[in-house]
């Protein structure tokens, strides 16, 4: 098995966001950067399926600057084969997916992993389009992925319930909580990681098809108005006579 | 040129999301001067499909050929991108649904349109074409200028109000053609809790954290929900304890929902959660610590132990209903 695990790098889930003052751009001056969440759910649930299956292989592959090399040598850490940087600044989700799409035909991969969406940009858009441009299937949002020759049993969410797919290899999948429980690099990870390879390889030529021109905050909300412990009647009062929200 | 809109159904029937996807087509429309075509998939009644008119559907193009009966990302995302292109449309609009966040790119990638995930207002189409998301998983919104021609858009549950707006009913019958590989998946089955009221789109959410103290303690939080109507959700360490599914978990890793009305009980606030409710429109708090930080970021509070104030808010709710029943 060959599989193919797209990262993103992304402030650590605790970052308080901030923007320049022309609210042009995040300041990612002082913020902790991570592997995706998503990401890294896919990336166990990939080594798991290669401990499983011997001769498979890991990699990773992200787009983006260097300033992410520390993410990526996290991922090889965590036990990925080996990894690719596409050198390029991200433009948006067609360029980041058009890049890996373009590398996985080179390479022929079985399976390709991504994370749901990025918790940054909140995309959801990478698997599909990868999936598109190689005209393979793409299940989105999935639960759980499981293996039996060429053939993958997917559980993906659905509004109140699931759905269960079956679908032959190859295939891009998008990682949901509940795929696999992350792992934490040992000492040994970490050490072997260093000299793993690490290919940087230069983008192909795409045009960007959009543009974010201003980020705003969320208004803050208006000070809370604190109900008595003794008269929670008045609080379904408030929210039917004030709030008209039932 | 128009605007298509693809309405999703669960067994025939449209969700609420989908007259949230029609109202929304209907308006952007309008404002290109342009008119709306709704696209449905699958078996659904004549009947069902009129009620796309209702919103503002001035053509519904319906596709019932057996082979289209389930959902197939794939070969779904190549009639939508058929149906644009039949109608000239250079505006497709979906709902950010869990079907519709995977099939939307594969449509974008088709039409070599640019593609907004989780919009959440009204495009600015005064100078150029600009869409509002929600980014940073809650804690920011992103405006998004698109230079293409093409657009596809998904919609936020519960970001655009359902607006009627009737027009005559025009079914008319589409015939797509399947590309090669676009039935290669197969839907083994698929499994639905039928009495419960689903997360992502629902209007009230009561949603519980580790206050709860264990999973036996949850009859209550369930017996709220269901008397109001509510989805059930939780915080990240309840799902990571396996007290609840991770389908329940609301926050910036889990799901991120934009409810009437959320109810917080036992959940003390982190960073990780408010980002996931932050969308939602009234914000109610039950939380025995004072200092918690849920309350800034609350419109109501009570300070107070869950198991005494849910069980009395139990019975006030039953008390009101009795009352405007």
């Amino acid at each position: 098995m060959k599989i193919l695990v797209c990262i993103s790098n992304v402030p650590d889930t605790t970052t308080k966001i901030n923007f320049t003052d022309d609210h042009k751009s995040f300041v990612s001056n002082g913020v902790t950067f991570i592997i995706n969440p998503y990401d890294e759910i896919a990336l166990t649930r990939a080594l798991e399926i290669s401990e499983a299956n011997a001769g498979s292989t890991v990699t990773v592959i992200h787009v983006g600057d260097a300033s992410a090399e520390p993410t990526i040598r996290k991922a090889l850490a965590i036990g990925a084969t080996d990894a690719v940087r596409i050198n390029a600044n991200a433009r948006d989700a067609f360029f980041v997916a058009s890049q890996i799409a373009n590398y996985a035909k080179e390479q022929g991969f079985d399976l390709i992993l991504t994370g749901r969406e990025s918790i940054d940009y909140n995309g959801a858009q990478v698997a599909s389009m990868i999936g598109e441009l190689l005209n393979i299937p793409s299940i989105s949002i999935v639960k759980s992925l499981t293996l039996d020759g060429t053939t993958v049993t997917l559980e993906r969410e659905i509004e109140g319930g699931k759905e269960v797919i079956s679908c032959p290899l190859p295939l891009v999948a998008s990682a949901s909580e509940g795929m696999a429980e992350p792992r934490i690099a040992g000492m040994r990870g970490i050490m072997s990681a260093r000299t793993k390879t690490l290919a940087v390889i230069e983008p192909s030529d795409v045009p960007a098809l959009q543009t974010i021109t201003n980020y705003d905050k969320p208004a803050p909300r208006s000070q809370v108005k604190l109900v008595n412990v003794d008269d929670v009647k008045g609080l379904v009062t408030l929210l039917n006579q004030e709030a008209k929200v039932i | 040129m128009s605007v298509l809109v693809y309405t999703e159904h669960a067994e025939g029937k449209f969700k609420k999301s989908s007259f949230e996807v029609v109202s929304y087509g209907a308006a952007i429309a309008q404002q290109l001067g342009t008119n709306l075509v709704a696209l449905s998939i699958g078996n659904v009644s004549s009947d069902e499909l009129n009620k796309l008119a209702q919103y503002g559907a001035s053509k519904i193009l319906s596709v019932s050929e057996d082979a289209y009966k389930s959902f197939v990302n794939q070969a779904y995302g190549a009639v939508i991108a058929q149906a644009a292109q039949k109608e000239g449309a250079n505006v497709v609009v979906l709902s950010a649904s869990f079907s519709g966040k995977g099939l939307a790119p594969r449509v974008a990638v088709k039409l070599n349109a640019a593609y907004v995930d989780g919009a959440v207002s009204l495009p600015d189409t005064t100078n150029g074409f600009m869409v509002r998301k929600g980014a940073f998983s809650g804690k920011a919104f992103a405006d998004v200028s698109i230079s293409s021609e093409n657009k596809v858009i998904a919609l936020m549950p519960n970001a655009y109000k359902v607006v009627e707006n009737s027009q005559n009913p025009n079914v008319e019958a589409f015939t797509p053609v399947a590309g090669s590989n676009d039935f290669a998946t197969m839907i083994k089955e698929i499994v639905r809790a039928s009495d419960k009221v689903s997360l992502p789109d629902a209007e009230l959410v009561v949603s519980a954290g580790r206050g709860m103290k264990g999973p036996e303690n949850w009859g209550m939080i369930e017996e709220l929900a269901q008397l109001l109507g509510a989805a059930t959700a939780c915080s990240k360490p309840v799902s990571d304890a396996h007290w609840r599914p991770h389908s329940e978990h609301v926050g910036q890793t889990g799901i991120a929902v934009s409810p009437n009305l959320y109810i917080a009980i036992g959940i003390s606030g982190a960073i990780q959660h408010l980002a996931g409710v932050s969308s939602s429109k009234v914000i109610v708090v039950i939380n025995k610590d004072p200092e918690a930080p849920f309350f800034k970021a609350a419109d109501y509070g009570i300070v107070g132990d869950a198991f005494e104030v849910v069980p009395q808010l139990i019975s006030a709710i039953k008390e009101f209903k009795a009352v405007n029943a």
